[in-house]
């Protein structure tokens, strides 16, 4: 059984469906990552799990037992917010403290306990200070013990490294994936961050205008998107339209690129997963003919960005490492090509 | 003198605020408490000389000590009485009214503001008359100075608890807390600060008001604000008055002087 149910869930405001027909499942002690970009509905399918909002339609349940007419103060959550939310007039031992004391657990357990939660999130000795003398990664932390001390039956996290800076959010993203397996607790967090996603999920789901678009492992929703607009919000992807023809895509040219997969009218291909070559020759598999509009230098890899005649506006976007240290010139004309087997059929 | 850039500019920008203050409040605030320590008031002919009869009358003399008691203790009912009406309201308007209600139910609690507040009092004479019948007592002091000063307690309430984050309080409850626990947990102790601002914008010019008690309060009207004024106006004592006046600031002070390490405290917390 999982731990957290939404089932056809829908909600509206006014004429705008914030959740529409929603319905996923959510394992016990998985690290879950609802994806999606800003006013697509993920906020509004954690707050509502939180009880925060009533969904117009279907039901939510945890552990098998629907919550709808359960107050939040009931429903056994823990919740991170992107600011943290601390209480300002509480010492960090305090608000570590609090959800124990509002269920009226004696003074010393509490304080055993808070001591456990301090040395868990690595803040032990800052128990007497305030919020606002903390930074904000610590800050962070006392969010994150805080709302695990009560052991919620789930972990809900709004942006949780939303207000830190780069490299911040990179350390943090460590410590939270420890944090969270240490603890065991099943964790619903939302991000627009792709990289934070892919890094910290077991799961993910790619919402878009409140309709769930896949819910994969990361890996599988890089590699095996389910649609154009989950391939281009997780990473980059060069997108082909075209007519379904027999061993794969027919383009507008005429021209056919063999699929992985019997395709639909769209296929993606990964940057990364392009080969540049200098000269137009034809090669084995997929390939195409084109001439460099730009190329940039990163180190460690270039950018190229080469224009095709059938893709005519839509440049090809090739990530290629940095094997030799010589970059192709603007201007040059290239063959790209490819396998068949990183030509992924999507929706269109 | 060699004043730095930034040093004129602070002045130039604060000058006449504080000669404008100077002028029209500390110096006839400064003769007054010169006048205080006089037998009679030097603009009356008569002559004058130093004394401290008129501070030793406030304690010695039973009138003045009871009605400052009186004054103190309708401070206080008034005070409380502003809290209690205003403080949900303020709560209702911060975290529960949205957008243009908001704005609506703020005008109708500045309206009274917009028209003078003598006529105001005056107005209440004919209703606490027809048809509550109590005119010339104490509720109707009461009654009047509350209208008079709720106002204040809602507003400053309003802004203290519009500035807590909704978060704070979407977080007390994530964590376990019922309602009636978050308010007392959270939400009153972070709006400290606003009912504070209240009690001081109310108490202090509820002890010294005059035109209230006057007006609606017939024989209940005898209290401190009245008898210093009638110092001024009929006795024409002014040395007394005055005497009377910076002791009730006195008075004041102490009480402030004795609250503020507390508040302090509280406030560096918020």
């Amino acid at each position: 059984m999982s731990r957290v149910d939404i089932q056809h869930v829908s909600k509206r405001y006014g004429a705008f469906a914030a959740l529409d027909d929603v319905t996923i499942a959510f394992n016990d002690g998985e690290f879950f990552g609802l994806l999606g970009p800003s006013g697509s509905g993920k906020t509004t399918l954690l707050r509502s799990i939180a009880g925060f909002i009533a969904p117009d339609q279907g039901s939510i349940l945890f552990d098998g037992e629907p919550v709808e007419s359960v107050p939040v103060h009931r429903r056994a959550i823990g919740m991170v917010f992107q600011s943290y939310a601390l209480f300002p007039h509480l010492t960090i031992e305090e608000n570590i403290g609090f959800g124990l004391d509002v269920r009226s657990v004696p003074r010393e357990d509490i304080r055993k306990r808070v001591a456990e939660m301090l040395s868990l999130v690595r803040l032990s000795g800052l128990a007497a200070r305030y919020p606002k003398q903390l930074s904000g990664g610590q800050q962070q932390r006392v969010a994150l013990a805080r709302a695990l001390i009560t052991r919620p039956k789930v972990l809900l996290l709004d942006e949780p490294l939303g207000a830190l800076d780069r490299r911040l959010r990179q350390e943090m993203q460590v410590e939270l994936k420890d944090i969270q397996r240490e603890s065991g607790v099943t964790a619903i967090f939302v991000t627009h961050d792709q990289e934070e996603a892919l890094t910290l999920s077991d799961r993910i789901a790619i919402i878009d205008q409140g309709k769930l678009i896949q819910v994969d492992a990361p890996q599988t929703v890089y590699e095996r998107p389910a649609n154009i607009f989950a391939a281009n919000f997780l990473g980059d992807a060069n997108v082909f339209r075209g007519t379904p023809a027999k061993s794969g895509l027919k383009l507008a040219d005429g021209t056919v690129i063999a699929t992985l997969k019997p395709s639909t009218g769209a296929a993606i291909v990964r940057p990364e997963k392009l080969r540049v070559a200098s000269g137009r020759k034809k090669s084995a598999g997929n390939s195409l003919t084109g001439e460099i509009t730009q190329a940039i230098y990163s180190g460690a890899s270039v950018t190229y960005r080469i224009h095709t005649k059938v893709l005519g506006d839509m440049p090809l976007l090739a990530f290629i490492q940095n094997q030799t240290g010589e970059v192709l010139d603007t201007g040059a004309a290239v063959t790209v090509s490819w396998d068949k087997e990183q030509t992924i059929p999507v929706e269109a | 003198m060699a004043f730095t850039r930034h040093t004129r500019t602070v002045l130039a920008l604060t000058a006449p605020a504080y000669l404008w203050l100077t002028a029209t409040v500390l110096l006839p605030l400064a003769a007054m408490f010169y006048f205080s320590f006089l037998t009679a008031s030097p603009l009356g002919g008569k002559e004058v000389r130093f004394t401290l009869q008129h501070y030793a009358d406030f304690f010695t003399k039973e009138i003045y000590w009871y009605n400052a008691w009186r004054s103190v203790e309708l401070g206080l009912y008034v005070t409380a009485i502003c809290l209690i009406v205003g403080y949900p309201a303020a709560l209702g308007l911060a975290k529960y009214v949205k957008g243009r209600w908001r704005e609506a139910i703020f005008l109708l609690i500045i309206l009274p503001f917009w028209s003078n507040a003598l006529v105001r009092t005056f107005s209440w004479t004919m209703v606490l008359r027809e048809p509550f019948n109590i005119l010339f007592s104490y509720p109707a002091i009461v009654i009047g100075l509350v209208h008079a000063y709720l106002p204040y307690a809602i507003l400053t309430c309003y802004i203290s608890l519009q500035a807590i984050d909704d978060s704070l309080i979407e977080a007390g409850r994530s964590l376990g807390a019922t309602p009636a626990q978050t308010f007392r947990r959270i939400t009153l102790p972070l709006s400290l600060p606003g009912v504070l601002a209240a009690i001081f914008l109310i108490f202090v010019p509820v002890i010294g008001s005059f035109m209230e008690p006057r007006i609606l309060g017939g024989k209940d009207a005898i209290m401190l604000g009245p008898i210093i004024e009638g110092q001024f106006i009929t006795a024409f004592n002014w040395p007394l008055g005055a005497a009377l006046s910076f002791t009730m600031l006195g008075m004041v002070l102490l009480v402030l002087l004795v609250v503020m390490p507390f508040l302090n405290r509280q406030m560096a917390r918020a």
